[in-house]
């Protein structure tokens, strides 16, 4: 059921953006925004997803949720870096530098890529088994509490990075431009909950077949 | 009560183990003033006072880096680690007498440091003072607790820069904001504030880090 | 005092034992047999509070300052002598008249001559005896002791079934060779 929803939002998404959308004389690559905004809060969505599945592992010791948790966070680091691509791409097209430290989105995003895939290290360091699911659950809740935390430390850089902001974050958007919006973001969301899904499942059936061989060794 | 007697415990058996084994303290030492000179030499000559101040924070936080990678060592070796989670002392206890340890050597190390600093660089004034006690708070509550992650892993020290940086990106931008921005108050609030969300989850999730 | 029903622990997709039933009265004289392997030392770190069960129910009616562990390891700091190692445990379990209780229990363990030398230069069979003064140091109501034959000597060995001997406290011992032990046993355990 997701992955039709999911190709038919997708789908009402692009044609929106590319057809509907009235065009910004100011910012030709505008149309980027449409993308690169959604990707963002839904790669907020998963780590948010992956954290609450990480208090469910340490709280009610549900280790099943350790696997959920993961599979959230590694969609949540793809998102991420689909984020700071989209991101630097408006940037070239907009303002002719690969990357720009005065956009607080990017750079968020930066600290929280690498703390994700710091994420991964930890994970991939260590036995499968509670152990592993303790620590990956600690360090994603250490996430929820690192972003907002950044988020203020990267706006009060701004007084002795780049003390003049000379970007906008986002343009003003009219009925029919949040409209457009809405669907990426709602397409957006439902792509996460597919690959979600598909991924969630293959690591269950990996698990079931190494517990049979395991039963039958 | 007893939680703080047992954490001054812990602490005092960390500052035992150095003076015993005199390893970690003077290598920080070192490690600190041998950076600030590598800074006179990466540093070109008009480079103002200003960005002399921003490496003074990359000294505090590899050094920090170089004292922690070995904050869990002795508990490693002969699995004293289970011991002192066997005993009836909070398992975050543990946590915050490391910490506290953590927290002693790095203010030594600083204490070497900071003057070094004012000699070859430039003068420091209270606001500096006061955003380098604050960091250091959030550094060692940070740093423990994400090195006795690190330490449970098979990459143990290599893993601990890597989990450990991202989280001290905020206190660099609040320790260089308040050496470097006219009204620092702003930057000394926010230090204090990532040390009291950091310290409060690192006392409440210690547990999980150090069972399974 | 202890009660576990169906009692599982896996690491990852490994798993350790299944399906454990074990009730411990107090003052009973529990031998967990089995080979290497067969999740001795586990199901001693569940009993002890290190580890949480997989699936089952566990419980053990003692705070943990009245619980003494023998491990593999002696559980010491190396650059500490045995005395202050002692102290140290002493104050977290809070011992009163610890200094006393110390040196009592160096001396009954033969240790009390290189009580302050630094733990490094002892003996597997002294580390083992020092890891014994620090289980029994608050004088446990439960004793989970894991092989704790295997590193001592003869003399230690001696000591040892002495103080079993002599304690009132309720004992679940890991061992592989359970003949020593047989005679004190009140209940078995054998994991496979």
């Amino acid at each position: 059921m997701l992955p039709p929803l999911a190709v038919v939002l997708f789908a009402t998404a692009i044609s929106l953006i590319f057809f509907w959308v009235p065009e910004d004389a100011e910012d030709p690559a505008q149309r980027i925004f449409y993308f690169h905004v959604p990707i963002a809060l839904t790669s907020y969505a998963c780590f948010g997803w992956g954290a609450w599945k990480a208090l469910r592992v340490l709280w009610k010791r549900d280790h099943r949720a350790d696997v959920e948790s993961y599979v959230a966070i590694h969609q949540g680091t793809i998102f991420g870096a689909l984020t700071l691509v989209t991101g630097s791409l408006w940037a070239r097209a907009t303002w002719g530098h690969w990357w720009l430290w005065s956009s607080r989105q990017l750079v968020l995003f930066l600290v929280l890529f690498l703390f994700y895939c710091a994420y991964f290290m930890l994970r991939f360091s260590v036995e499968p088994g509670p152990r592993r699911a303790n620590l990956s659950a600690v360090y994603a809740l250490f996430g929820v509490v690192l972003t907002p935390v950044s988020f203020l430390a990267i706006r009060l850089a701004e007084d002795f990075i780049h003390p003049t902001v000379f970007t906008r974050d986002g343009p003003q958007m009219t009925g029919s431009m949040f409209a457009a919006f809405c669907v990426s973001l709602a397409a957006m969301l439902t792509l996460f909950a597919t690959f979600y899904s598909i991924e969630l499942a293959g690591k269950r059936i990996d698990a079931q077949i190494r517990e049979l061989r395991e039963a039958l060794s | 009560m007893r939680y703080f007697t047992d954490v001054a415990t812990l602490a005092r058996k960390d500052l035992l183990l150095e003076v015993r084994a005199r390893d970690t303290l003077p290598a920080m030492l070192l490690f600190v003033v041998a950076a600030l000179v590598v800074f006179h030499f990466a540093l070109p000559s008009e480079a103002g006072d200003v960005a002399g101040l921003g490496l003074l924070w990359v000294a505090i936080v590899f050094t920090a880096l170089l004292g922690l990678s070995r904050a869990w060592v002795a508990e490693r070796e002969q699995g004293v680690q289970d011991g002192l989670v066997l005993s009836p002392a909070d398992r975050s206890a543990i946590w915050l007498g490391k910490a506290l340890s953590s927290l002693a050597f790095l203010l030594l190390a600083e204490a070497i440091a900071l003057p070094a600093f004012w000699i070859f660089f430039t003068g420091l004034d209270a606001a500096t003072i006061a955003g380098v006690l604050l960091a250091d708070i959030g550094i060692c509550a940070v740093g423990a607790f994400v090195a006795a992650m690190s330490t449970a892993t098979r990459a143990r020290e290599l893993l601990l820069p890597v989990l450990f940086l991202p989280l001290a990106i905020p206190l660099v931008v609040g320790g260089v904001g308040a050496s470097v921005v006219d009204g620092p108050g702003r930057y000394l609030a926010f230090l204090a504030l990532y040390d009291a969300l950091f310290a409060t989850i690192c006392w409440a999730s210690f547990e999980y880090v150090v069972t399974e | 005092m202890i009660h576990a029903r169906g009692l599982t622990k896996r690491y990852g997709e490994k798993r350790v034992f299944a399906g454990i039933e074990l009730d411990v009265a107090v003052g009973d004289f529990t031998l967990v047999t089995g080979a290497n392997g067969s999740g001795k030392t586990t199901l001693l770190r569940l009993l002890a509070g290190l580890a949480a069960p997989s699936a089952g129910t566990l419980r053990v009616d003692a705070e943990r300052e009245r619980v003494g562990y023998v491990a593999h390891e002696p559980l010491v700091y190396r650059e500490l002598s045995a005395r202050e190692n002692l102290w140290l445990y002493a104050r977290l379990y809070r011992v009163p008249e610890a200094g006393e209780r110390i040196g009592m229990l160096l001396e009954r363990f033969g240790l009390w001559d290189v009580r302050d030398e630094r733990v490094s230069s002892y003996s597997r069979g002294m580390l083992q005896r020092l890891a014994l003064c620090r289980a029994l140091l608050h004088e446990p109501d439960l004793l989970l002791l894991d092989e704790p034959h295997s590193a001592l000597d003869a003399e230690g060995s001696e000591l040892l079934d002495a103080e079993l001997d002599g304690s009132r406290a309720t004992f679940v011992v890991a061992t592989h060779t359970p003949e020593r032990l047989a005679a004190r046993a009140t209940a078995r355990l054998a994991l496979q």
